[in-house]
């Protein structure tokens, strides 16, 4: 049974629950030897709640250079792999820039939203 | 006008009044309301349509997250613009320094107000990348000159971030 979406959720866990194991500057070795309760839960949450897909919309407005950073600072992707994304979402109209829980593939579309990027979360068919 | 990178801080000199006043005009620019259009830009969706639910839930616990981050970020930028404000010759060249720190409130408040600006007028693609439109004309002209005056503040702005730009040599 999938769990019911919720932002607020992900939003406080943003700030609180996730935050060791989300952030890109984070180092994922030390939050599971930190909280390894919680790690246990996000792989029984990801067992459950597969796939959901991060995805960034073209915008004429914002620039190239602008939307390759983000993608950089968001999801810790090398400038190459930013750039490739970014050139998709150009040429193609999108691109799907992430797949995997609906939980961290919220907290991504609220980090993108808080760069102004289009982002939605959609379900993968 | 010229701009370069000091130790902590980008400098952008001889900026005369027109450009001045520009970018005296980047907080009250960021401002979406009045228009629905730049509004919705502003607070896209965050899901399809369909997702009523992931919507609703959004509006509530999210959106208020974000509006006190575009703010904050435009009050940061307000604050570092006091420095225009001087009571000099009128229509003396003007220098504004921003402080490293606050690289991200001004490519925020850049965004803003190109995004909102974009919006209220529909600018097209053909149009956003005429670069060489003259801002005397209309006023849709000087909104266009305005969006890519920020978009060139922007670039500047995110090449010295990413240490690509020249330093100062004093």
């Amino acid at each position: 049974m999938r769990r019911q979406p919720h932002w607020g959720g992900a939003w406080v866990a943003q700030r609180g629950r996730f935050a060791g194991s989300i952030h890109i500057d984070a180092n994922p070795v030390c939050a599971a030897i930190a909280n390894p309760t919680i790690e246990e839960e996000i792989q029984t949450e990801e067992s459950l709640d597969l796939p959901w897909q991060v995805v960034v919309h073209n915008d004429p407005v914002n620039l190239m250079t602008y939307v390759t950073m983000v993608f950089q600072r968001v999801f810790g992707y090398p400038r190459e792999k930013a750039e490739r994304h970014m050139l998709e979402v150009h040429r193609k109209g999108y691109s799907i820039l992430w797949s995997g829980v609906r939980e961290r593939a919220e907290l991504y579309v609220q980090q993108l939203h808080g760069y102004l990027l289009l982002a939605t979360l959609e379900k993968v068919d | 006008m010229e701009i370069c990178r000091g130790d902590d801080e980008l400098e952008i000199s001889e900026l005369d009044p027109f450009l001045a006043e520009l970018l005296r005009q980047i907080p009250a620019s960021t401002n979406p309301e009045e228009s629905p259009a730049a509004e919705q830009r502003l607070f896209s969706r965050p899901a399809d349509k369909g997702e009523k639910e992931s919507c609703a839930e959004w509006k509530l616990y999210v959106e208020p997250e974000l509006r006190k981050l575009f703010r904050t970020a435009t009050e940061t930028v307000a604050s570092d613009l006091q420095q225009l404000n001087g009571n000099e010759r009128p229509f003396a060249n003007r220098t504004l320094r921003i402080p490293a720190k606050h690289a991200d409130a001004w490519l925020s408040a850049l965004n803003q107000a190109r995004l909102v600006i974009a919006a209220k007028y529909d600018f097209t693609e053909g149009e956003l990348c005429d670069h060489y439109r003259s801002p005397i004309g209309s006023r849709r002209d000087l909104s266009l000159f305005q969006v890519n005056f920020y978009g060139f503040l922007q670039e500047f702005i995110l090449r010295e971030i990413s240490g690509c730009g020249e330093k100062r040599s004093d």
